[in-house]
């Protein structure tokens, strides 16, 4: 045996060592698709949020087939509470999905886009002359949601916001719509003198209640309010602004919200609305969808009324600036963003918004070519009110940052038991958005 | 044999792989999260140096602060009840059930092998106020007392989850121990019978001496178990409200993986490996002394 050969096998086993760690390293970096086309298009959305896959579904099996033959839709779900959570894992492997829920906080988004994960649609629309299938109005919003000219995400909804009501609830006991917000815990001591229970709420997730907060602010301080924050031109923890959360703590020290409001998720919250254990329902109008659904709403589709947030007497805001948002919308990650998903993109944009509003009577940021026959009043409700709206204001945590958006969240849920005071809760939210 | 072990190449070959894998899977990401600690940002911005800041940071942060000490309140209460209950159970073993304790041993230690997210779910259940209401506020309503809203207030979530967690651990402790105290000799106790000694006097004198050393390695054991508290919370409580029930290991995840910054996220974690080390540190210490004087 040579001195080479029997060098060779001594350093055998050592090759072999680092020839597995090398492998194992490998498993552990970024995944990596190699090739810019799976051959797949892959989505990653919320699992509370059924309304996008299943839109998504019908129009693999009716408009969208071609497309679902050359790259067949793979769907991936996670829940909504750790979603944000999930695709900053994905990001940060490089991973995204083709198509995405997009993230929860606008700030994140904003990570996203600087770190050029997400795909510019206003370049792809415009290429595949496309641009006009997107309402002006819905575009609009996620710009200043993200702080760009561009769009970096698809409005799958398009939503307004307040308070549904139940017609009957109402009526027995004597209460007119309210417009202001002395009106409504008029109103919320009267059904709750009554034993109805005045507000369903999801007090788990919280949002529902900073909603409140949020809309408070922009009707008594005016809508630029919370922007004023954002540019550290004013602070939550300011006299006028303490003043909301203080009104939304005194309904829930008035137990207005029900017993145990923590413990109330989302569907939970749906389900007392919908089972007429509640008179009033804070929610986007995303809610259609199950209001629509007969299985669900047990008191009726004729029964429910939409009140826009009342105004707050002497404030600088006024009832007709809605509450808007473009629900959560969709993004396309740069990513493996081949022919295939070019193609997907398009027909999506094509024919989503006529889909999603005749399967499941939600308004989409989409303009609609094909407007069913007989559209609920419910819907049509929404409609108008977009039409007619001369601006729309952002919600509670739009432009604060993930650390405030989840403080305040986590925080709802005291407001709406009465645990909280107004002054601590805006503290803890001041104090995580000043953390930058 | 020897010949083998005296080759430094096989000793390479053998233990080499278990050594690469070791050392990729546990030394490198915690040598890598101690390089976060000077750093800010996160994979999807990029990281900056930046000193000592999250240092000082951690030191001026309230939420951190609070967490801190939910984690050793959780820690103590925890330790103190589940190995006092553990113990409990092995004397019970050892000395009035014993033969029979089998079947009583494996119906106790039985919730040890169930996910804790089941058991969490499970106690959710029980504890439930709405949208249903759970057996144990059924129970109340039956006495003439109105539901509790346990997972609505600091105080009672904290008991809620330290029920819980010494439903599921105590049978585990009790098993640990029952070997213990099964290790001391019949003759020893026989004669200390002999000698007058019974009941109270004879486990403090002749019984918890004897089983000091695996008493010791319980409670270290469950210290350690329970500083780094995290899934029980997270499927209980998920912190809350608010951040009540929030301990050290689930604002170092929040931190990192909800807030994007991995550089603070991994300073808390820091700071709970140096808060595990002391509190070892710190129960050897005072047991050593113990046994010594002996």
């Amino acid at each position: 045996m040579t001195t080479a050969s029997r060098r060779l096998r001594r350093l055998a086993p050592l090759a072999a060592v680092v020839g597995a760690g090398a492998l194992l390293l490998t498993g552990c970096g970024p995944a990596s698709s190699g090739s810019s086309d799976s051959g797949k298009f892959t989505y990653f959305g919320q699992t509370e949020n059924t309304t996008i896959i299943d839109t998504l579904t019908t129009l693999s099996e009716d408009q969208c087939a071609a497309e679902e033959k050359a790259a067949p839709l793979t769907a991936d779900k996670s829940a909504g509470a750790q979603f944000d959570q999930k695709l900053q894992l994905l990001a940060g492997q490089d991973a995204l999905s083709n198509m995405s829920m997009a993230a929860g906080t606008p700030s994140l988004m904003k990570q996203f886009i600087d770190a050029d994960q997400v795909l510019n649609l206003s370049d792809e629309l415009d290429e595949l002359g496309l641009t006009d299938k997107i309402l002006p109005a819905a575009a609009s919003t996620i710009e200043a949601l993200y702080g760009e000219d561009d769009m970096y995400s698809l409005p799958t909804e398009f939503n307004i916001e307040g308070f549904w009501y139940n017609k009957q609830l109402l009526a027995d006991n004597g209460i007119e719509v309210p417009a202001t917000w002395d009106d409504l815990v008029a109103a919320a001591e009267t059904l709750h003198g009554a034993g109805v229970q005045p507000f369903a709420a999801d007090g788990k997730d919280g949002w529902p209640i900073t909603r409140l907060v949020g809309n408070y602010i922009a009707r008594d301080i005016g809508p630029d309010a919370l922007k004023a924050v954002a540019d550290g031109d004013a602070k939550l923890t300011d006299d006028e602004y303490v003043k909301a959360a203080d009104a939304v703590a005194e309904l829930g020290k008035a137990g207005y919200f029900g017993d145990a409001v923590g413990s109330i998720d989302y569907n939970a919250a749906m389900n007392q609305f919908l089972t007429g254990q509640a008179a009033f329902f804070y929610m986007g109008s995303w809610a259609l969808a199950n209001f629509n659904d007969e299985t669900q709403n047990t008191i009726g589709l004729d029964n429910i009324g939409y009140a826009p947030f009342p105004e707050v007497e002497g404030g600088k805001g006024s009832i007709d600036q809605v509450p808007a948002n473009v629900g959560v919308p969709v993004m396309f990650a740069e990513k493996g963003f081949g022919e295939n998903q070019k193609a997907w993109l398009d027909c999506i944009v094509s024919n989503y918004g006529d889909t999603v509003l005749n399967d499941s009577g939600v308004v989409s940021g989409f303009t609609i070519d094909n407007p069913p026959a007989d559209l609920p009043e419910t819907t049509q409700t929404v409609q108008q009110v977009i039409a007619d709206a001369p601006s729309s204001i952002l919600w509670f945590e739009a432009l604060f940052n993930s650390k405030a958006t989840s403080v305040s969240q986590t925080n709802g849920g005291g407001l709406a038991s009465g645990s909280l005071s107004g002054a601590d809760f805006m503290k803890l939210v001041q104090d995580a958005n000043d953390e930058g | 044999m020897e010949r083998v072990l005296g080759d430094k190449r096989a000793v390479l070959i053998l233990l080499g792989p278990a050594l690469l894998l070791y050392s990729l899977i546990m030394l490198v990401p915690i040598i890598w999260s101690l390089g976060y600690t000077v750093m800010d940002g996160n994979p999807i911005v990029g990281f900056t140096f930046n000193g000592l800041d999250n240092f000082i940071k951690f030191f001026n942060d309230p939420a951190a602060w609070s967490a801190v000490w939910f984690t050793i309140r959780f820690a103590f209460v925890m330790t103190v009840l589940q190995v006092a209950a553990g113990y409990g159970l092995s004397l019970l073993y050892v000395f009035y059930l014993k033969k029979a304790s089998s079947t009583i041993r494996t119906i106790i230690f039985f919730p040890i092998v169930l996910p804790t997210v089941a058991i969490a779910l499970l106690f959710t259940r029980l504890f439930e106020a709405a949208p249903t209401t759970g057996p144990v506020n059924s129970f109340l309503n039956l006495l003439g007392i109105e539901s509790v809203d346990w997972f609505g207030t600091p105080e009672a979530s904290f008991w809620v989850l330290i029920l819980m967690g010494l439903w599921q651990s105590m049978g585990f402790y009790g098993v640990l121990l029952y070997a213990g105290v099964l290790d001391i000799p019949e003759e020893m106790l026989e004669s200390a019978r002999l000698d007058g000694a019974g009941g109270w006097k004879l486990v403090r004198t002749i019984v918890l001496p004897l089983s000091l050393p695996v008493l010791l390695s319980s409670l270290i054991f469950s210290i350690n178990g329970t500083l780094k508290v995290f899934d029980s919370v997270v499927a209980l409580t998920n912190g809350g409200p608010g951040n009540a029930t929030t301990p050290l290991t689930l604002y170092m995840f929040q931190t990192s993986f909800t807030y994007g910054q991995y550089g603070y996220g991994s300073t808390i974690a820091l700071m709970l490996t140096i808060l595990c080390l002391l509190f070892t540190v710190f129960i050897f210490r005072s047991t050593r002394r113990d046994l010594t004087k002996d």
